[in-house]
C-alpha cells in the first residue's frame, strides 16, 4: 500500500475542504472496498479523509413521506430498519442478497453506491485496463467475458457495475444529495448518477472532485410486491450474474431494474411499460440495445426467465 | 506525496484492557492485533475481506480486521478470540466447536467463532437475511439461516455440518 496522509473530518465542511486542498484525497467511511483496492494499489490516494465521524449515521422521515437515509447508515443497518423493511423490502432484499455480514457491518450507503467494478481485468495490475489506467486498453474486449456486461458498453470499457443496493435504489427512484466544495448542495437522482464508460471509463460518477455524498433519499413509499431475484454462482457471498429489482402493484403494472449487467443498474421506461404484457415483452425492452458476446450472451435468456420468476412470485 | 510513512497514535479497548500504539496509518486492525499486539489468535487468510478468518468483533459487531485501518478504530471495544475465553475457561462458542469437531485444521476457527458469536446477536436483535422468508418477523434459528449468515467465513477443510452444529447447540436450537 502506498503511503498517504489521514486525517479524521470533524464537519462536513471540513472534509470538503480538506478534499479539496490536497489533490489526490479520498474520503473513507467504511473502506472494505477502498482499503481492498488501496492494498493492490489499484487505489493510492494521497490523502485520506475518514469521514465516520460525521452525522450521517441515521435515517429520517422526510417531510413528503419519504425517508432519508445518511450516508454513513450501514448496510446492516439500513437493511434491518424496520420502515425500510415495511415500506421498502426492494431495498432490504437488495442488500440482504449482498456481501457478507461482516462486510455489511461495515459498509456504508454512499460507500455501496461508489464501489468499483470486480472486472478481473481491473484488478490485475499486469493487465491493461483503461478504467485502471486510462489509455491503456480494455483487455476484457476479446477476453474472458462470462460476467462483463451486455448494455450500455463502449469500446473503452464493458465493466458491470456490482452493487445490489443501487438496483433497488434504481427501481425506487432515490436521489442522491451531495456537499460540494464549494458549500453548495445538490441532489442527483440515481437514473443520473452513473455516467456511460464512453472514452473515459475511469470517471463513473456525476460527482465532482471534492463532492462528498451526505445522504440518499427516497420518495413515499409505492407498496406493490417488491422482489429482488438475485443469480449468482454460488448460494451466497457472490456478486451478481445478472439480478432483477421488481415493484409489481395488484393490476400487474409496475418497475423493473437489472443488476449485473452494466455500468448502473438498468432501468428502462418502456420496460416498465411493458410489464403488463409479461416478462418476455418487458425483457425484450430492457435488453434492445444489448451487444453480447459469446460467452456472456446467456445472461440474456437469463433475464426474461428470471424476471419471469419474479411476475409469478408477485402475482402469487 | 512523500513515500515516507505517516505514523499516528491510536488507542483502543483491546479485550478490555486499554492499549495504546503508534502506527504506521496504512497498518490494518488486524495487523495492528497480531503484529504490534501480538495477539495471534486472529488470523491473516486473504487479506482482501473474501475469507472471514480475520473476524474479530469491534463494538459489538463483527468485521474483516484487514479491511479496516486500526487508526479508524480510535477509543473502539475489540473483541478478538483471546477475549472470547482461555484454554481453561472456553467460551461456550468454543466448547462447542471442540464438541462437534467444527474444524480440522483451525485456521479459519478463530474468525468462526467470533463471527457466530456477534451473528447470534444480530438474529437476537432481529436482523434479517437473504434467506428470512418474512422481512418483518424475528429471524428463525434454521440451519439454512445460520449457514447463510456465516457465509463470509470459509472453512477449506469444509467443516461446515459440524460448525453448525456446533452454533446450533450454542442457539439453543435443537439439532
Amino acid at each position: 500500500m502506498k503511503s498517504f496522509a489521514y486525517e479524521r473530518a470533524a464537519s462536513p465542511a471540513e472534509a470538503v475542504a480538506a478534499a479539496t486542498r490536497a489533490e489526490g484525497a479520498k474520503f473513507i467511511a467504511g473502506g472494505t472496498n477502498l482499503l481492498d483496492l488501496m492494498k493492490l494499489e489499484i487505489e493510492a490516494p494521497t490523502h485520506l479523509i475518514d469521514v465516520n465521524g460525521l452525522a450521517f449515521d441515521k435515517i429520517e422521515a422526510t417531510p413528503d413521506g419519504g425517508l432519508r437515509i445518511g450516508a454513513l447508515v450501514r448496510n446492516t443497518d439500513l437493511a434491518a430498519d424496520e420502515r425500510v423493511r415495511r415500506d421498502y423490502p426492494l431495498l432490504s432484499r437488495a442488500l440482504l442478497a449482498g456481501a457478507s455480514g461482516q462486510l455489511r457491518n461495515k459498509a456504508t450507503t454512499a460507500g455501496n453506491l461508489l464501489q468499483r467494478t470486480r472486472c478481473p481485468y481491473f484488478y490485475d495490475t499486469n493487465q491493461p485496463c483503461n478504467k485502471r489506467q486510462p489509455g491503456s486498453g480494455c483487455s476484457a474486449i476479446g477476453g474472458f467475458t462470462r460476467n462483463h456486461a451486455i448494455l450500455g458498453t463502449s469500446d473503452a470499457c464493458i465493466a458491470t457495475h456490482p452493487s445490489d443496493m443501487a438496483v433497488a435504489m434504481r427501481a425506487l427512484d432515490a436521489t442522491v444529495e451531495t456537499l460540494r466544495a464549494d458549500g453548495g448542495t445538490r441532489s442527483i437522482p440515481i437514473a443520473e448518477f452513473y455516467r456511460p464508460p464512453g472514452d473515459t471509463p475511469q470517471i463513473e460518477t456525476m460527482l465532482m472532485p471534492g463532492e462528498l455524498i451526505t445522504a440518499v433519499t427516497l420518495p413515499e413509499p409505492v407498496g406493490g410486491r417488491q422482489i429482488y431475484r438475485k443469480v449468482r454462482d454460488r448460494a451466497s457471498y457472490a456478486f451478481a450474474l445478472v439480478s432483477v429489482g421488481a415493484i409489481v402493484q395488484s393490476d400487474g403494472s409496475g418497475r423493473v431494474a437489472l443488476g449485473g449487467v452494466a455500468h448502473k443498474p438498468w432501468r428502462v421506461e418502456a420496460a416498465d411499460t411493458a410489464l403488463l404484457r409479461g416478462a418476455k415483452a418487458a425483457a425484450a425492452q430492457l435488453l434492445a440495445s444489448a451487444t453480447p458476446t459469446h460467452q456472456n450472451a446467456f445472461k440474456l435468456p437469463l433475464i426474461e426467465r428470471t424476471l419471469s420468476a419474479v411476475l409469478s412470485e408477485a402475482r402469487g | 506525496m512523500p513515500d515516507q510513512p505517516t505514523m499516528s497514535d491510536v488507542s483502543m479497548l483491546v479485550n478490555g484492557e486499554t492499549r495504546k500504539l503508534r502506527l504506521d496509518v496504512r497498518t490494518t486492525l488486524l495487523d495492528a492485533l497480531r503484529e504490534h499486539l501480538h495477539l495471534t489468535g486472529t488470523k491473516k487468510g486473504c487479506d482482501h475481506g473474501q475469507c472471514g478468518a480475520c473476524t474479530v468483533i469491534v463494538a459489538g459487531r463483527r468485521i474483516n480486521s484487514c479491511l479496516t485501518l486500526a487508526v479508524m478504530h480510535e477509543g473502539d471495544s475489540v473483541t478478538t478470540i483471546e477475549g472470547l475465553g482461555t484454554p481453561e475457561n472456553l467460551h461456550p462458542m468454543q466448547a462447542a466447536f471442540v464438541k462437534h469437531d467444527g474444524y480440522q485444521c483451525g485456521y479459519c476457527t478463530p474468525g468462526q467463532i467470533c463471527s457466530a458469536v456477534a451473528m447470534l446477536d444480530e438474529i437476537k436483535a432481529g436482523t434479517p437475511s437473504h434467506v428470512s422468508a418474512d422481512l418483518m418477523a424475528q429471524p428463525q434459528l434454521t440451519a439454512m439461516e445460520l449457514r447463510e449468515r456465516m457465509s463470509g467465513n470459509i472453512c477449506r477443510c469444509a467443516a461446515y455440518p459440524n460448525i453448525i452444529d456446533a452454533i446450533s447447540e450454542v442457539a439453543g436450537r435443537k439439532t
